[in-house]
């Protein structure tokens, strides 16, 4: 049980490897969490990621420990990024080893719902109209299965619901 | 000292990222820390979704705070 919470980018595959020592594992299943281009009907410029030092880590290590007890896995890997980001960056990365897929996708869909919910993050979007704090989002929260609205530029009428 | 900190839009509306508190000898509730907090900042925060921490651990407004405990006061987080 791994947890990170780092400025600099990551390589998903790559730090999956670095946990090769997993062992008895027959799945393995990874969420990454981008930076959107778009929100309430305005482009996103950058996105500025702050979190509570100290509280995040042991957040982090609170809901890998509940999803260590609740569900069959091996291990597990959380990697959080924050400071300034551009659309499309890399955010955030929940990687689960299991025995069989069942477990490791519940988990990993457990651990990346509950950190949005519990762990001190917050984002900040920088628009073409200034700055301004995302607030909490019922969907989001929720992690609605059937996507669910923000508002999207006519610019990208293909991104219209999202699901992450 | 009880050590406070303030996250987000609520360090903004603060205008600081930290603040001390003298502690009385019966200590606090974190609601008693937070009227602290808004009387020597000269804003209101009491929100129905403010979120308070207390020595890192998610809390009610009405947890107790005794001296050199750290609190922490952020808007409801948006991660992942």
């Amino acid at each position: 049980m791994i947890v990170k919470v780092q400025k600099e980018d990551f390589d998903a595959s790559a730090a999956c490897a670095e946990m090769a020592t997993v062992s008895g594992a027959g799945a393995l299943v990874t969420f990454v969490g981008t930076v959107r281009d778009y929100s309430d009907a305005s482009d996103i410029l950058s996105m500025e990621i702050e979190h509570y030092p100290g509280m995040t880590e042991k957040e982090l290590e609170r809901v890998s420990m509940q999803a260590a007890k609740a569900y069959d896995i091996i291990d597990s890997l959380i990697i959080h990024r924050y400071g300034l980001l551009q659309p499309q960056d890399n955010i955030v990365l929940v990687a689960v080893w299991s025995r069989h897929r069942a477990a490791a996708f519940d988990a990993c869909r457990f651990l990346i719902d509950v950190l949005k919910s519990s762990a001190p993050f917050w984002k900040k979007e920088i628009t073409p109209q200034g700055s301004r704090w995302v607030t909490d989002c019922p969907g989001c929260r929720a992690g609605s299965r059937e996507g669910h609205r923000h508002s999207v530029p006519s610019a990208h009428p293909d991104q219209r619901l999202h699901s992450s | 000292m009880i050590h406070v900190k303030f996250f987000a839009s609520v360090r903004e509306r603060v205008g600081s990222a930290k603040m001390q508190l003298a502690c009385p000898p019966g200590g606090f509730t974190v609601e008693e820390v937070l009227t602290m907090v808004e009387g020597q900042a000269g804003t209101e925060l009491h929100d129905a979704h403010l979120l308070a921490a207390l020595n890192q651990q998610h809390v009610p407004l009405t947890a107790l705070v005794k001296d050199e405990d750290e609190v922490a006061f952020f808007p409801p987080v948006t991660g992942g």
